[in-house]
């Protein structure tokens, strides 16, 4: 991205304000999702949110674009979508062939509910410009089967290709799928067999079967089918997640079993993590073995080339009260925590890691969301191992006494160890919506915001740019480099 | 006994919310052999209790406390409840007439160690008690009411911990020490209650309830007009003495003593250095229920009434106390100073250094109006 090529000629105090102002955004749009938080509410979250999204896109738009190219969340993905596409009149040809790039490059990677309820907030927003519309119907027709999508996210696809007046029925595909949604009961039978299962769905339950889960579900449902015997049937078309989730209505009574049908070790490293705070102390004792073994091993993948190669790591994992997240992110900070434990175990050498959990747990299995957050202790007790590395995990509510741990940082950095032989980063998964950032606990001290572990590497590098160390031309320079990996389709960063 | 003695519980550092700051107090040991628990009522806190023959108050009461001595354990105290039956003269019956599930009146039949209290109704009874009777010597100024029926009826308003601003936030957010087995609640740095159990699991169990409690007029205006208060934030000067990680660690264990000490001696000195005057309410093996009452002094100073249970050592295993407002204390003052001089208003004038009319100018601006004869 060519970015402000004439404010990076001068290191002037403006430059350093921007790079910040990028810093801040890049932190918001990884951890805040507009969902209440352990100390914020929903409104407020979304209040700070709107307003950084508008500051950002007003004085940088191209480092606002640019975002789409980072590990951001899928909710500020979609909001920068949609903010870019609203407010095309301020941008230039040239932007606007970025934009489009990233735009197309970003919605391909999201989730098609995430897509579909974006294409229904700009039909709101009254948004149909020809670069829209263009965009729409190219992600459409790069959707491999229309009618799997106009049966599962009917509503989704009906407003979307209204909005962009598309026409169904291609050479290998007779309109089948238009009828289906703008002329219901026209055709007899659907030649399409998902189509005609949705159709005989109405009256024979038999057919419920062949529908995607969620649709099933309502079908099931209306038919009065018993819920253990239905779920149980549709096992084989269930997602990983899905059966994840049911796991618990599936298995009768109290018994403690893991899911036989699902393969932990190649989810992802956070969502396992979150999956394993969701069971019992019992169930997490008795399966120990294999839940350790399902977290090493997605930890191992997600260090990927980077695995081994940190040195000494020393690690402060945050799990107290505040950890438990909220109603709507239950346990994601203590999950985040829990899979860096695995994950920089994995970064670490062999045997050179310290996990110090601030309830003074030792067993990172049996972890809970309890006491207060004693940080500047625990920061103590791993400076003391010496290690090279020293990674925060917390949400920088530091009340033990408060202040302590960006104190014994502070003395730290300045006094005993001013030639930067431990390097220090803090990553958060809170967005703190009084700040507009996450929250930081001390000035030398980089603080990155984090929502899934895996983006742990990826994190550190952005960290760097934080401490002041690496100007803000480096800091243009990496957002370049990240836009033009993610526009050529090369994956940037370890996971999504 | 004239003092709170808080030995054993030591402060820890301080969360702040907006305007709230919590202060929680931690015992190295449980206080072995007595426990409390909730009972919670029906009918939305609305409380008729009688609290002697023909006599009974109205009153917000959202939940009691059972005090349970016998060793037992957790589980009994939640099916066992033991009214207070103290039928002796003197020492009336406190029963509350509540909407009672069936529970309880299955539990009842059962007597046990137990003793089933309200949360600071005795303390609140003792103060609007006061020099309930009136003037016990009929001088001329005293209307045949005030004669007759005493200061009846007495009512004070408090409000509920719902309604104090930013309490709830705070104890939501509030992240429980591990040990912890009290709690001092400030609003906009004045100590508005002090709550301190025998075990760290009631605590945990009670710490909800606080929201729930009654809290002084002077409490819900400092947290709805206060600023947030400051945090106290540590802070470690970096001098050239410091030169290694131990030291670097002696100064971080420095800032936590010196909060500790600075919270006793700044904080929490009203309330630990007034001298009360204490009642016994209930005597349950080495443990003693006493209610308290602040001296009334008018020095500006935060007074506070309350209720404690202690040990045969003095030491504080219970305790619950509620902020007076300044209003609620010059009352306390004045009926003191009035019962000090046989409700004689000259002399009374004389002890208080002013005037007759000034001093029933004072009784009717304290609100006691109706004690005194037209004429006056």
């Amino acid at each position: 991205m060519a970015t402000s090529t004439e404010t990076t000629r001068t290191g002037t105090g403006a430059d350093l304000v921007a790079a910040e102002d990028v810093l801040l955004f890049v932190n918001a749009a990884i951890t805040a999702t507009g969902q209440r938080e352990f100390r914020s509410t929903a409104y407020q979250q979304r209040l700070s949110l709107d307003f950084l999204h508008e500051y950002v896109r007003v004085n940088y738009r191209r480092v606002y674009a640019a975002a789409l190219a980072l590990d951001i969340n899928d909710h500020n993905a979609v909001r920068i979508a949609q903010g870019l596409l609203e407010s095309a009149a301020d941008a230039n040809a040239e932007e606007k062939r970025t934009e489009g790039r990233l735009i197309a490059a970003r919605l391909a990677k999201l989730p098609p509910q995430r897509v579909y309820r974006l294409f229904r907030a700009l039909r709101g927003a009254k948004v149909n410009n020809r670069r829209t519309r263009a965009i729409m119907r190219d992600w459409l027709a790069a959707r491999p089967d229309p009618a799997h999508d106009a049966v599962k996210y009917r509503a989704g696809l009906k407003t979307a290709a209204r909005h962009v007046h598309l026409r169904f029925g291609g050479p290998g595909e007779p309109g089948e799928t238009g009828d289906f949604l703008f002329r219901p009961g026209r055709r007899p039978r659907y030649r399409h067999q998902l189509l005609d299962a949705w159709r005989r769905a109405h009256y024979e339950q038999g057919a419920v079967d062949e529908l995607p889960f969620t649709v099933a579900e309502g079908f099931a449902a209306r038919h009065g089918m018993k819920r253990e015997v239905f779920l149980e049937r549709m096992v084989p078309r269930m997602t990983r997640l899905e059966r994840l989730r049911t796991q618990g209505q599936r298995s009768t009574g109290d018994d403690v079993r893991l899911p036989t049908d699902i393969d932990l070790t190649v989810m992802p490293l956070t969502r396992l993590a979150l999956y394993v705070l969701s069971l019992g102390f019992e169930v997490r004792g008795l399966h120990r073995k294999e839940l350790t073994h399902a977290l090493r091993t997605a930890a191992r993948r997600a260090a990927g080339p980077h695995a081994g190669s940190w040195g000494r790591v020393a690690a402060v994992l945050d799990d107290s009260y505040s950890s438990s997240g909220s109603g709507e992110k239950r346990r994601r900070p203590l999950a985040v925590a829990l899979a860096c434990h695995f994950l920089l175990e994995a970064l670490a050498a062999p045997g050179a890691y310290i996990p110090l959990w601030t309830s003074g747990g030792t067993d990172p299995l049996l972890v809970r969301p309890w006491g207060p957050t004693p940080l500047g202790t625990r920061v103590l007790d791993a400076l003391e191992h010496g290690p090279d590395r020293l990674v925060i995990v917390s949400d920088g509510w530091d009340n033990a006494p408060p202040g302590l741990a960006g104190e014994v940082l502070r003395v730290w950095r300045s006094r005993l160890d001013p030639d930067r032989r431990t390097a220090v980063v803090h990553v958060n998964p809170v967005y703190d919506a009084d700040g507009f950032d996450v929250r930081r606990l001390a000035q030398g001290v980089p603080t990155a915001g984090i929502r899934d572990a895996e983006d742990l590497p990826a994190l550190v590098e952005i960290a760097q740019f934080a401490e002041g160390l690496t100007g803000p031309a480096a800091l243009y320079a990496y957002l370049d480099r990240q836009v033009a990996r993610f526009v050529s389709g090369e994956k940037a960063g370890a996971a999504s | 006994m004239n003092r709170l003695e808080l030995a054993g519980l030591a402060a820890r550092p301080a969360q702040v919310w907006g305007g709230i700051r919590l202060v929680p107090l931690v015992r190295e040991q449980p206080v072995e052999g007595l426990r409390l628990h909730r009972e919670i009522y029906t009918g939305y806190g609305n409380g008729v209790v009688d609290v002697g023959p023909r006599t009974h108050y109205t009153s917000y009461i959202p939940h009691g406390f059972v005090a349970d001595w016998s060793g037992e354990g957790v589980r009994s105290a939640a099916y066992g409840t033991q009214l207070g039956t103290g039928n002796s003269p003197g020492n009336p019956p406190r029963t509350a007439r509540l909407h009672r599930n069936r529970h309880h009146r299955m539990a009842k039949r059962q007597p046990g160690d137990r003793l089933r209290f309200l949360p600071l109704h005795l303390a609140m009874e003792g103060y609007l008690a006061l020099h309930f009777g009136g003037p016990a010597v009929a001088w001329e100024e005293w209307s045949r009411q005030a004669l007759r029926d005493g200061l009846s009826p007495r009512a004070e308003d408090a409000y509920m911990g719902w309604s104090v601003r930013g309490l709830g936030d705070a104890l939501r957010a509030f992240e429980i020490h591990p040990g912890q087995c009290g709690v001092m609640v400030y609003a906009a740095d004045a100590l508005a209650a002090a709550f301190v159990l025998p075990h760290p699991d009631d605590y945990r169990l009670l710490h909800p309830s606080l929201v729930q409690d009654l809290y002084g007029e002077l409490v819900h205006q400092y947290a709805l007009y206060g600023a947030p208060v400051a945090e106290f934030a540590a802070r470690i000067s970096d001098g050239p003495h410091l030169r290694s990680l131990a030291g670097l660690r002696a100064a971080a264990r420095a800032q936590e003593r010196e909060w500790a000490e600075a919270h006793d001696t700044l904080f929490a000195r009203e309330l630990l250095d007034t001298s009360y005057t204490f009642d016994r309410v209930y005597r349950m093996g080495s443990f003693t229920l006493w209610r308290f009452l602040p001296p009334f002094l008018r020095n500006g100073e935060g007074q506070h009434i309350g209720e404690t249970i202690t040990d045969h050592k003095g030491q504080v295993a219970y305790l619950k106390t509620f902020r007076l407002s300044e209003a609620q204390i010059r009352r306390g003052h004045l009926l003191h100073r009035l019962s000090d001089a046989d409700w004689r208003l000259s002399q009374a004038a004389v002890a208080l250094g002013t005037t007759e009319e000034e001093l029933v100018r004072r009784i009717r601006a304290a609100g006691f109006e109706s004690l005194l004869r037209a004429r006056a």
